[in-house]
């Protein structure tokens, strides 16, 4: 009898694990409570529908892909548990973004995974984690980023400043955090290279997500003369900073990282600046690319948003076309295979893992948000304001790439 | 150096002014019950809230109106069902209750509205720049703003000081038994202050909110800097929480306007010494820190006069 039970139990055991290899999961480590839920449920469901989108063709390799969620509170602690979680219940890809202190974390718990648990390797797909050091000093081989880095952005942004003579005064406004500071000193760095006839007539670092009146800045800024400003600033040190600088009437063009994040877009309505806030970006909506135009049409029909990742897309493609490389999903082989490989991205060009520290080079846009001319060309608004991303200059793969200084370590 | 001073005085006063608007009923409740309110801030988003979807149902003006006393009903209800049955086992019970109210309002809200930021602009009225200095536009919606944080500050006050209301209030908190045998309901009493302090703070979100951004983690980030308003001020003194506004907002527009750091006072330190968080603290401008400023302050008022400028008490 008690061995019939353990016969039983172990039978159980092994189906459940059958079961369990019928479909591929993805961990989807980021918040889904606190003040980043907003943000983490939107790329749940950028990943949700990329999973059904590929499920509905056979899924990878014949197995379905499921994306499971899992809620780290854009705490780094609380993603590592939340990373053993997975692994304990066999779960061998993870995707995370918001925040490069979680991201670094994770990196950091995926190297020592897999070097201790040689069969059990686990890979971290980053989406949108965008410190630099994640892919120089600290890169890992299970790392692959699909954002460009923050240098890379700025490469981009600089290469399209130095064709713009109107451009002679740049002030430059941050958050006082890893990020914000990444941001000033590469556009020190880079503009100082590309146009040293560009004046930095402020530089300004304020603390993050602390300050409610942003008028004594913009004060500063308008004393300085600037006619542009560059910012990395998200959420509401976005929104407050573009409210206050409508409403003393500063003049002057935004180039931003994130003026599209949630709640952007809103913010640059209400403050009537048309056509003046410009963002960095890997892809948008009004691309003029036909495939991604359709799929953007059909994105915002089911998840009732727009789609803030097209990288997220190129991930979760890339990784089929990398596991049918490998005919495997098999993540030491899906990783093998990701290496150097060429994409096309969703909004045209070629794109290609950089095998030297796997970060995904692509090209990357430069758009203005503001009234739509022509909505035949230019259908998709944002957050219901009737405006819209209108391409402004496209930067090729070739200068959108910064070297690397990662000496990885292969297994 | 003059259009610095001048622009950075108005701008002083502006935000002085926006977190009196803020603050003044957090002291309304505490000076009058004794209670410290952690879900004041929360009450404030809800004053956005409604305001934001008044505006969209009935306009901005009906809204303004509207919202306050709707944010007071509900205030008034925490007072009835909640706050007065925790009375009884003292100020940590009813500031735990407050806090745990804090909470639940943040997930209601989000519930109802989602998490993301909501559309809610400023009257086309009060759309325009009142007036110019220096080529710098000052918007009538902050000059509005202003108007109305004076006229709370005047009203409660005479309320308070001259009127028999105040005279009942104010016993109804040291005499609680005596205001009551003289033939008044104290619970009434303080379930209005109550009410009027959750109004002040629900009228505070319908006009901060089309000027800050109204969304369900405002609360969150507006509630630390109103304690060190009221700590500031002297807990519970009215007078004090509207110049402490004040100075606290001069203080901050001000160190937002000077660059200066130790290394511009005594020159850079010597290279030879290398990167260390020395060279971190040496390099810091005084803008870089002006946000963190009014806490410094906090900790500094309650080290070397607790009862804060014009206290009276020291709880």
């Amino acid at each position: 009898m008690h061995r019939l039970i353990v016969a039983a139990a172990a039978l159980a055991m092994l189906g459940g694990t059958a079961s369990a290899q019928d479909s591929l999961k993805i961990g989807y480590i980021d918040p889904l409570s606190g003040g980043g839920a907003s943000v983490g449920e939107g790329g749940l469901k950028t990943f949700q529908y990329l999973a059904d989108e590929l499920n509905a063709k056979g899924g990878i390799l014949g197995h379905k892909v499921e994306i499971v969620p899992m809620d780290n509170k854009t705490n780094p602690q609380e993603s590592l548990v939340q990373a053993q979680k997975a692994v304990d219940a066999g779960i061998h890809y993870l995707t995370q973004g918001n925040g490069s202190s979680v991201g670094a974390a994770l990196e950091d718990f995926v190297t020592k995974n897999n070097s201790r648990n040689p069969g059990k390797e686990v890979l971290y797909f980053n989406y949108a984690a965008v410190d630099p050091s994640m892919t120089n000093e600290k890169c890992s081989y299970w790392h692959f980023r699909w954002d460009a880095n923050s240098d890379i952005k700025m490469e981009a942004l600089t290469n399209y400043m130095k064709g713009q003579p109107s451009i002679k005064k740049v002030y430059l406004i941050n958050m006082d955090y890893s990020f914000g500071q990444s941001v000033r000193t590469e556009a020190r760095k880079m503009l100082g290279e590309k146009r040293p006839d560009i004046q930095i007539v402020g530089d300004e670092l304020h603390p993050m997500l602390k300050v409610t009146d942003f008028s004594p800045y913009i004060a500063k800024i308008k004393a300085s003369g600037a006619d542009t400003v560059v910012t990395g600033n998200w959420g509401q040190d976005f929104a407050l900073l573009l409210k206050a600088a409508a409403d003393a009437g500063l003049k002057v063009n935004w180039y931003t990282y994130y003026a599209g994040g949630a709640g952007g877009p809103t913010a640059i309505k209400q403050t009537g600046l048309d056509h003046q806030v410009f963002q960095i970006s890997e892809g948008i909506p009004n691309s003029g690319n036909k495939a991604a135009m359709e799929l953007e049409k059909d994105f915002r029909a089911k998840a009732n948003m727009s789609l803030w990742y097209p990288r997220a897309v190129n991930e979760m493609r890339m990784f089929k076309a990398a596991a049918e490389k490998a005919n495997s999903i098999d993540p030491v082989k899906v990783a093998a295979a990701l290496e150097d490989m060429k994409y096309e991205v969703l909004d045209g060009g070629e794109g290609i893992m950089r095998k030297d520290d796997h970060q995904f080079l692509q090209p990357i846009y430069i758009s203005s948000f503001g009234t739509l001319a022509d909505k035949a060309k230019e259908p998709f608004d944002e957050e219901n304001t009737g405006w819209g991303w209108h391409l402004v200059s496209k930067i090729e793969t070739a200068n959108a790439t910064v070297p690397t200084t990662c000496k990885m370590k292969r297994p | 150096m003059a259009e610095l001073i001048v622009i950075s005085t108005l701008n002083g006063i502006l935000f002085g002014m926006l977190l009196f608007l803020l603050s003044s009923g957090l002291t309304v409740i505490f000076s009058m019950m004794g209670v410290l309110n952690f879900a004041h801030a929360s009450f404030y988003m809800l004053g956005a809230f409604f305001g934001y979807q008044l505006t969209r149902w009935i306009g901005f003006w009906p809204a303004l109106v509207l919202a306050p006393l709707l944010v007071g009903a509900v205030g008034m209800a925490v007072e009835r069902y909640g706050l007065r049955n925790t009375h009884k086992h003292g100020h940590v019970a009813e500031l735990l209750l407050t806090f745990g109210l804090a909470f639940a309002i943040e997930e209601i809200v989000s519930m109802i509205w989602g998490k993301s930021p909501m559309d809610y602009r400023i009257p086309a009225a009060l759309d325009f720049p009142a007036f110019t200095v220096f080529s710098t536009n000052y918007p009538a919606y902050k000059i509005f703003m202003l108007v109305v944080s004076v006229v709370i500050f005047v009203a409660l006050l005479i309320t308070l000081k001259r009127t028999r209301v105040g005279l009942i209030v104010q016993a109804a908190l040291t005499h609680p038994s005596m205001v009551g045998h003289l033939g008044h309901n104290v619970g009434r009493v303080f379930m209005l202050v109550f009410g009027v302090g959750s109004a002040l703070a629900g009228l505070a979100g319908v006009i901060a909110g089309p000027s800050l951004v109204t969304q369900s983690d405002m609360a969150a980030l507006l509630g630390p800097i109103l304690f060190v308003v009221i700590v500031f001020g002297g807990l519970g003194s009215l007078p004090g929480a509207f110049i402490a506004s004040l100075l606290i907002g001069l203080i901050q527009t001000f160190a937002v306007a000077l660059n200066g750091s130790l290394a511009s006072v005594f020159g850079p330190l010597d290279p030879s010494l290398g990167p260390s968080p020395l060279t971190d603290i040496w390099n810091v401008t005084i803008a870089q820190v002006a946000p963190i400023l009014p806490y410094v302050l906090l900790v500094l008022v309650l080290i070397f006069r607790p009862m804060g400028l014009l206290g009276t008490r020291e709880s």
